[in-house]
Formats: C-alpha cells, sequence, structure tokens
C-alpha cells in the first residue's frame, strides 16, 4: 500500500478508538468513503477494539436496568436507513458539514483564481475547501503540524507523485511542498491542519490573515 | 431462539437478527445480560462517573435495539457493531465531540459492494481471534494497544502513564500493530 495516498495506522487507529480530532476525522471518513484498502484496515482495527470491550470486566448494572433500557428502547422509532443523494459528488460526512455538494458552495478568493471555503468545526483543527483553476501551483507553504489533503475533484501533483480523486496526501511539518493542479479543470480538495499555513512566498500576510489560513 | 439448550452457543448475530426480525426480548434480555456490563465497564474505564456509566449504558443498548434493522451481518460482528454504539455514545457524551462518519450507504462508496470473503467465516470468529491474538502478545504490547482505546488524547496520556517518551509510545505502538498482524495471519492460515 502506498502510504502517501492512504492513511497510516497511528490516524486510523486514533478513529476507531474514538480519540480523532473533528477535523481529522472528517477526512478521514470522506477518504474511507473512497478507498477500500483503508475500510478494511478500519474494520480490522475496529475489531480490536471490539475485542477490548469483550475483555472489559463486566461491571454490574443497577437493578432495574433491563427494563428502564427495555422502555426507552420502546419510547422511540426503529431508526430507518438515512437519505442517500443520489448523483452527489460529495462525500455524505463532508455534505453533512456543507450542506451542499463541493461544486455549490460560496467560495472566497485568495488570490490568482484560488479560492477557498472555511469548514466550522468544534475543536482546533482547521478544514476547508480549495479550489485550484487547472496547472496553478497551490502557494509553496509550510506547516508546524500535520496536513491532510484529499482530491474531490480534479488532480494534483506533489513532486513527482500525483493525487486524483479520493486519494489524500498525508504531510507532516518536515515536508516543504508546492502542489501543483492538474491541467484538466480545476482541483477541489479539502485540506484539514491543525496549525496555521505558513505560506513562503506568493500570497502577502495581509491576506492569510484575512483569510484565516 | 426459544431453543434454551442451544442458548449459550447462540452466536451473537443470532440474536441480534432475531431482535431485528421479531422483537424478540429474550434474545435482547441475553444481548442485555453480557453487553451493558462490559459497555458499562469501558465507559468508567474512559472517566465516566457511575451514575454517568450507567446510563449511557443502557442509551447503548436501548440504541441497539432500535438500529436492530440495520444491522448486517455480512459487514458486521453483532460485537462490533455494539462497539460501534458504545464508543459513539462515549464521544457525544462524554468527549462532547463531533464524529463525522462514513455512511454506508453513500452512493460514492468504491466499489459499493465488499469482495466475497475467501472462506465463509463469521465475523464473530474474527473476533474470538482478534482476543487470542492480544492474549499472545508481550505484555507491554498489549498494554498500549489496549490504552489507546481508553484514552483521550492516547500519546501523552500512556507516555505519562508508562513514564516514557511519546516517541517511544508511538513505535511501540507500531510494533504491537504490525505483531498482531502477523499472529492473525499465522492462526488463520496455519494450523485452524
Ligand atoms: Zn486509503
Amino acid at each position: 500500500m502506498d502510504r502517501h495516498h492512504h492513511l497510516p495506522d497511528d490516524l486510523l487507529l486514533a478513529y476507531a478508538a474514538g480519540s480523532l480530532a473533528e477535523g481529522w476525522s472528517l477526512a478521514v471518513a470522506s477518504h474511507l468513503t473512497y478507498c477500500l484498502s483503508c475500510r478494511q484496515r478500519d474494520g480490522a482495527l475496529e475489531a480490536i477494539g471490539t475485542a477490548a470491550l469483550e475483555e472489559m470486566p463486566p461491571e454490574p448494572m443497577d437493578a432495574g436496568a433491563f427494563e428502564a433500557c427495555m422502555a426507552r428502547a420502546e419510547s422511540a422509532e426503529a431508526e430507518q436507513p438515512g437519505n442517500v443523494v443520489a448523483g452527489s459528488n460529495t462525500p455524505a460526512p463532508l455534505r453533512q458539514y456543507l450542506g451542499c455538494d463541493i461544486d455549490a458552495v460560496k467560495w472566497s478568493p485568495l488570490g490568482g483564481g484560488i479560492r477557498q471555503h472555511l469548514i466550522e468545526t468544534g475543536d482546533e483543527t482547521r478544514a476547508r475547501l480549495l479550489f485550484i483553476p487547472p496547472g496553478e501551483d497551490v502557494p509553496q507553504h509550510t506547516h508546524q503540524g500535520l496536513e491532510l489533503t484529499l482530491v474531490l475533484a480534479g488532480s494534483f501533483a506533489d513532486g513527482d507523485e500525483e493525487f486524483h480523486a479520493g486519494d489524500i496526501e498525508v504531510a507532516d511539518e518536515t515536508v516543504d511542498h508546492t502542489p501543483v493542479s492538474g491541467p484538466n479543470g480545476p482541483c477541489i480538495c479539502l485540506a484539514v491542519t491543525d496549525a496555521p499555513l505558513v505560506f513562503r512566498s506568493w500570497l502577502p500576510r495581509m491576506i492569510q490573515r484575512f483569510a484565516k489560513i | 431462539m426459544s431453543d434454551a439448550a442451544g442458548a449459550t452457543k447462540q452466536p451473537w448475530e443470532a440474536l441480534l437478527l432475531a431482535v431485528a426480525e421479531t422483537g424478540d426480548r429474550d434474545a435482547f434480555s441475553r444481548l442485555f445480560a453480557h453487553f451493558a456490563p462490559r459497555v458499562k465497564s469501558y465507559l468508567l474505564r474512559q472517566g465516566s462517573s457511575p451514575s454517568q456509566a450507567e446510563d449511557i449504558a443502557q442509551e447503548t443498548l436501548a440504541l441497539l435495539w432500535r438500529k436492530a434493522g440495520l444491522f448486517d451481518p455480512e459487514k458486521a460482528s453483532a460485537s462490533t457493531w455494539i462497539f460501534r454504539i458504545a464508543r459513539n455514545q462515549m464521544i457525544d457524551r462524554i468527549r462532547r465531540r463531533k464524529r463525522p462518519e462514513l455512511d454506508p450507504n453513500d452512493p460514492l462508496l468504491t466499489p459499493a459492494a465488499e469482495p466475497a470473503p475467501d472462506r465463509q467465516a463469521s465475523k464473530q470468529e474474527d473476533i474470538a481471534a482478534v482476543r487470542s491474538a492480544l492474549a499472545e502478545l508481550p505484555e507491554k504490547q498489549r498494554e498500549v494497544i489496549m490504552l489507546s482505546f481508553f484514552e483521550e488524547d492516547p500519546h501523552p496520556a500512556i507516555a505519562e502513564k508508562l513514564q516514557l517518551p511519546i516517541g517511544t509510545v508511538k513505535s511501540r505502538i507500531r510494533l504491537a500493530l504490525a505483531r498482531l498482524d502477523t499472529l492473525l495471519d499465522r492462526n488463520a492460515h496455519g494450523e485452524s
């Protein structure tokens, strides 16, 4: 498995255990939609969590717990499968955040034809959609922490590696990269960081502050 | 489900399907008796108070009843289904975080159908295999894996608990996962 296009075990383990922060989890859940191999790995890690649950020393429930549970169970309707949106090009977990498909979001210009759409998360992670016109450099940048970039439409190349719809790039602070969007149509990606991006060039600091990158 | 003789060997999947298909309370009471005390124990281990753990354990099993119709034994074992509900309740109620999740019915899901497994093993057996592989792990490796499922911020918490540098914690987890893979592979392809 090519680790540059898939999720490493530490992120998948944290996701399976329930300790992964919201923004990362959004990128993970969205990538899982496209990727059977990471889905299977997630399933294997959930099986470890299940084994851990089975190993727990049983803690006696209160008297009358079963009857109380039955009453709760029957106080609401059985759950039905959720509505799926046929023909959507946006993974369901991301769609829940956007309230629409990726081609219907409101963009804010960042200059050079590049646009972004910020996604609210309840924690320290910062998530955004980026829209990069064909053949355009994403401004060269470094970051202090981790950056996950999931391609949703189009493609980008970083060095000699290409990323297409569904592929995820996992970059840490040692990576100083200059992704370039592919020539055929704009590249739309979900980018998640836990620290502000630091642009080396190209984008004035004023815009960086204004755009909350 | 009224066959009392077979009850102890009844796989959880059959009980959960009986809940889904006929609202079988007897089947549900057996699931409750086994899983509710373990879910409560898991929640206590996550730092909830005894009354909150009791409450969320009851809620988890109540959700199991309501979601029974969505259960697909081809895709998960009943115990994994319960683990997911308990974990998601824990994230929601104890950690007060949101958890973005894959939608198993998403039309974008590729490939839409999982490939058929090469042998017709029940998912229940898979969990049993993971449990025995976990038991074979060196104690230090087993410990970091278990702690990864119980701590809110596992790497720093484990480092503090075991008085180890974070780098050592991370590499020990990696080693433990690799060892587990080897054990599961060997046990699956070796003697049955
Ligand atoms: Zn993947």
